[in-house]
């Protein structure tokens, strides 16, 4: 047996209850001063030996795992080898418990206030579920108006319900919802602190127009001479005028300035909004304004845009305007488009007798131009698009290019049929090589796997399943929230599996495409989860803190900084103060730790140069004794 | 009246009572076919070419009669699509072009100098279908 070892027991599901009983009943019969597990991986089951450690009445924190699961038996095909590494490993985790000092969680407060950052389906519902259970929420929306991307939608996969019908309701209650707050036409600046007790300052940028005055009539709308804007809600399809509301619908239902349109902000000539605008509401010297607050628990629901299909030449996007994208075409469809809802061809306003859509544009992608993922909604909005254009009019032929057609979801694989079967949609396998204009006819080149032929056929309208991709503020914002992050920006969760609606960072939340493609239905689902986990947070009057912390030793600090630069937690600061070093009295600039902002990576215990900065639970001698046990 | 293509594979489409439409190229029929190395267009391409309304290609290809009419295709299209069905249409067509609605025990010979090898069933099924 290794020194220090009075008890060693072989025990198959030590996990079990049986199993931990043995563990109980060992302490107590022992006076064991130290637990060793080696099972699977602490990630599975540190807590549970711990807790059954603690009702022993030992410190939870002086029982240490040793991975031979993950590490040994799973991963070595060499039965021995992977048996002599178990040992070692178990010898190393015994070495380290027998140095482990019992350690107390601290305590920290809970703000019961949540911030969500992106106020699209994902952060309203969200907000919605939060409110709803009594806890004051905050929206903050970068866009004048909260509704996102699914405001921009006609109807909606797969029951074909009118989008803002369904949105609107939600829109309107998170305004009247007392306990939400609305910060629209902002964005979030910086974020401190930690779970609990994070701060944040928000910028919220100057609209020109007094939001509790103006009354939303819109007459500055039309009377504003500058109407050279590209309407966004409209995908750019059409102008607006400087000063605008962005769709009827906007919540909050007031009108903002586009600082780069307006006359009067560029020259100081103009001002005719403010002239007609009978509730007083236009404000020319108007500021950007800055909230501070503090919240207990963050949601991140920044959402997603397509990408940009021009980059795509073979279709010839930025060349013909007939190929449009697909959230283009939703703004065609509606009847608060640019068309009024009637299917017109953007070049000439013609009604167009051939569509051709082309699925995966820039999804599955490993080319660099595109995405490697599947984007995931495309094969249903265009099953959705080709049925209702199909329905509304039967005179037009719909042929669909697709790689594949993925439907996973209730009654999604019936509705891409329905399109197939019922409005006979052309469902051609294979991909579009080349849209190109000949004569100033669109003529589509694909190809048909099944018949192993080249097609070409002409075109009036040509329509992009383009891919999308996080919003570009993604990264900035996950950043500032030391939230991870993937190669596609895409916002990483604590678990793929086992905990989807949590960043690995403690008290950040994840709602929307922000973390995956995703569609309405689904978006909701998560919305909620993540919502629970926030109430489940903030229901909470005190968070007991991690004890494996650092903490620097006075006597040895020298106040050099280089541990405040590698802490990615801005956990680190410094103070001036009297050291009495053995009777020695002198005043120096000496580290402290934050332990509520320390999550225990160690990064300072590395880079301190005199060896004064010490993780509790993991200290160096530990570590040392651990290498010793593997290499002696 | 000379039948647009089109026409004639709406013909095929009412003659078989295939929906075509419902294939979803999954190509289990072509899988399964125990003639598919004979057959120059394979369970799955025929259907597919009806559902385009390609068939004319199909009309003048002997091969379609290489079709053992062995059922396993319609067996085991999980769409309910018939492919065995629509060849049969389709040789029906040919027939029909030939010679009318036609069929008669005398062509045989002709037409086993023709393809000693045409399978018996498939000249089984043809009497079924094509003579009244
Ligand atoms: C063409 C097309 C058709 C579709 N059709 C359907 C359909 O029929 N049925 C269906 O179920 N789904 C459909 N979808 C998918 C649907 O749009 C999404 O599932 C849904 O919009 C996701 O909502 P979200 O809130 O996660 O993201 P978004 O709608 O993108 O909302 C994100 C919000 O966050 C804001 N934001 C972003 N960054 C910041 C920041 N840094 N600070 C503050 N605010 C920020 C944005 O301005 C936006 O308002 C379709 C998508 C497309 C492209
Ligand atoms: S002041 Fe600016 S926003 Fe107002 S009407 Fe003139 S151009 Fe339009
Ligand atoms: S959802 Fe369909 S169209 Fe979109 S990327 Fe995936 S397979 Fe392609
Ligand atoms: S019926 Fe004809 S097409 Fe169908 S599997 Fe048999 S031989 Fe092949
Ligand atoms: S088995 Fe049926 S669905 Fe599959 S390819 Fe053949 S006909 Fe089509």
């Amino acid at each position: 047996m290794q020194p220090g070892v009075v008890f060693a027991q072989d025990y198959q599901y030590m996990c079990s209850e049986a199993g931990q009983n043995i563990i109980k009943d060992a302490i107590k019969t022992h006076g064991l001063t130290g637990v060793v597990v080696c099972s699977c991986s602490p990630r599975m089951h540190e807590a549970t030996f711990r807790k059954a450690a603690a009702q022993a009445g030992l410190n939870p924190f002086m029982v240490e795992i040793a991975n031979i699961r993950e590490h040994c038996s799973w991963i070595h095909k060499d039965k021995e080898e992977g048996t002599e590494k178990a040992c070692v490993l178990m010898r190393a985790a015994v070495a380290k418990v027998t140095l482990n000092a019992p350690l107390k969680a601290g305590e920290s407060k809970v703000v019961k206030r949540a911030l969500v950052i992106g106020g699209g389906i994902a952060g309203i519902q969200t907000a919605l579920d939060i409110a709803d259970a009594g806890f004051p929420v905050d929206i903050v929306e970068k866009n004048a108006t909260i509704g996102g991307r699914m405001a921009q939608l006609d109807k909606t996969f797969p029951t074909l319900d009118c989008s803002s019908c369904i949105l609107t309701p939600k829109m309107v209650e998170a305004k009247a919802n007392e306990n939400i707050r609305l910060i629209t036409y902002a964005e979030v600046e910086e974020v401190s602190g930690f779970v609990g007790s994070f701060k944040a300052k928000i910028r919220k940028k100057a609209r020109f127009v007094k939001e509790d005055v103006c009354t939303g009539c819109g007459v500055c709308m039309s009377k504003c001479p500058s109407k050279k804007g590209l309407n966004e809600f409209n995908m750019g399809l059409n102008n607006r005028s400087a000063i605008y509301i962005p769709f009827a619908q906007a919540i909050p239902n007031v009108a903002v300035i586009d600082k780069e349109q307006c006359i009067k902000l560029k020259t100081g000539k103009c001002g005719l909004c403010q002239k007609v605008c009978t509730a007083g509401a236009i404000d020319y010297t108007q500021q950007d304004e800055f909230i501070e607050e503090e919240y207990g628990a963050i949601v991140m629901a920044t959402g997603f845009r397509p990408i940009d299909a021009s980059k795509f030449d073979e279709y010839s996007y930025s060349t013909c305007k007939d190929v449009v994208t697909s959230l283009e075409l939703e703004r065609i469809m509606n009847a608060a488009g640019p068309t009024g809802g009637v299917l017109l061809r953007p070049s000439d306003g013609k009604h167009p007798h051939s569509i051709v859509f082309i699925q995966c544009v820039g999804s599955r992608d490993v080319s660099g131009r595109g995405k490697p993922y599947c984007s995931k909604i495309c094969c249903m909005y265009t099953a959705k698009h080709a049925m209702l254009i199909r329905d509304k009019y039967p005179d037009v032929e719909v042929h669909v290019f697709y790689i594949d057609v993925r439907t996973p979801g209730k009654n999604f694989d019936e509705f891409y049929r329905r399109a197939a079967e019922q409005y006979d949609v052309d469902y051609i396998k294979g991909q579009v090589g080349k849209v190109y204009e000949e004569n100033g006819q669109l003529v589509v080149r694909g190809v048909d796997l099944i018949s192993n032929e080249q097609i070409v056929l002409n075109a009036d309208m040509v329509v992009l399943a383009t891919a999308i991709e996080p919003d570009p503020t993604a990264r900035k914002v996950a950043n500032m929230l030391t939230a991870s992050i993937d190669t596609n920006d895409f916002i990483t969760e604590a678990h793929p599996k086992l905990r989807p609606v949590e960043s690995p960072t403690a008290g950040i939340f994840l709602s929307g495409v922000c973390q995956g493609p995703k569609d309405i239905p689904e978006t909701v689902s998560q919305a909620g989860a993540a919502a629970s986990k926030v109430i489940g947070l903030l229901a909470k009057d005190k968070l007991t803190t991690n004890p494996c912390v650092a903490h620097s030793d006075e006597l040895l600090c020298n106040g050099c900084s280089c541990c405040e630069k590698v802490c990615p937690y801005s956990a680190i600061s410094y103070e001036t103060k009297l050291i009495n070093d053995h009777g020695v009295k002198e005043t120096r600039r000496v580290a402290m730790v934050n332990e509520a902002l320390c999550q225990g990576c160690g990064a300072c215990t590395v880079v301190c140069p005199s060896g004064a900065m010490d993780l509790k639970g993991f200290s160096n001698k530990q570590i040392m004794a651990e290498v010793d046990a593997i290499c002696l | 009246m000379q039948m647009s293509e089109k026409d004639v594979a709406a013909l095929v489409k009412e003659i078989s009572g295939s929906d075509v439409k419902k294939c979803m190229k999954c190509g289990k029929c072509s899988a399964t076919c125990p003639a598919y190395g004979e057959m120059r267009f394979h369970p799955h391409q025929f259907v597919a070419m009806v559902a385009r309304g390609r068939v004319e290609e199909l009309l003048k290809d002997p091969t379609v009669t290489r079709c053992l009419s062995c059922f396993a295709c319609v067996e085991r299209c999980p769409r309910g699509v018939e492919p065995a069905n629509v060849v049969a249409a389709i040789r029906v067509l040919a027939e029909r072009e030939q010679e009318g609605n036609n069929f008669s025990p005398a062509d045989v010979p002709k037409l086993l100098s023709q393809d000693p090898e045409i399978p018996q069933q498939a000249l089984v099924s043809a009497f079924r279908k094509y003579r009244k």
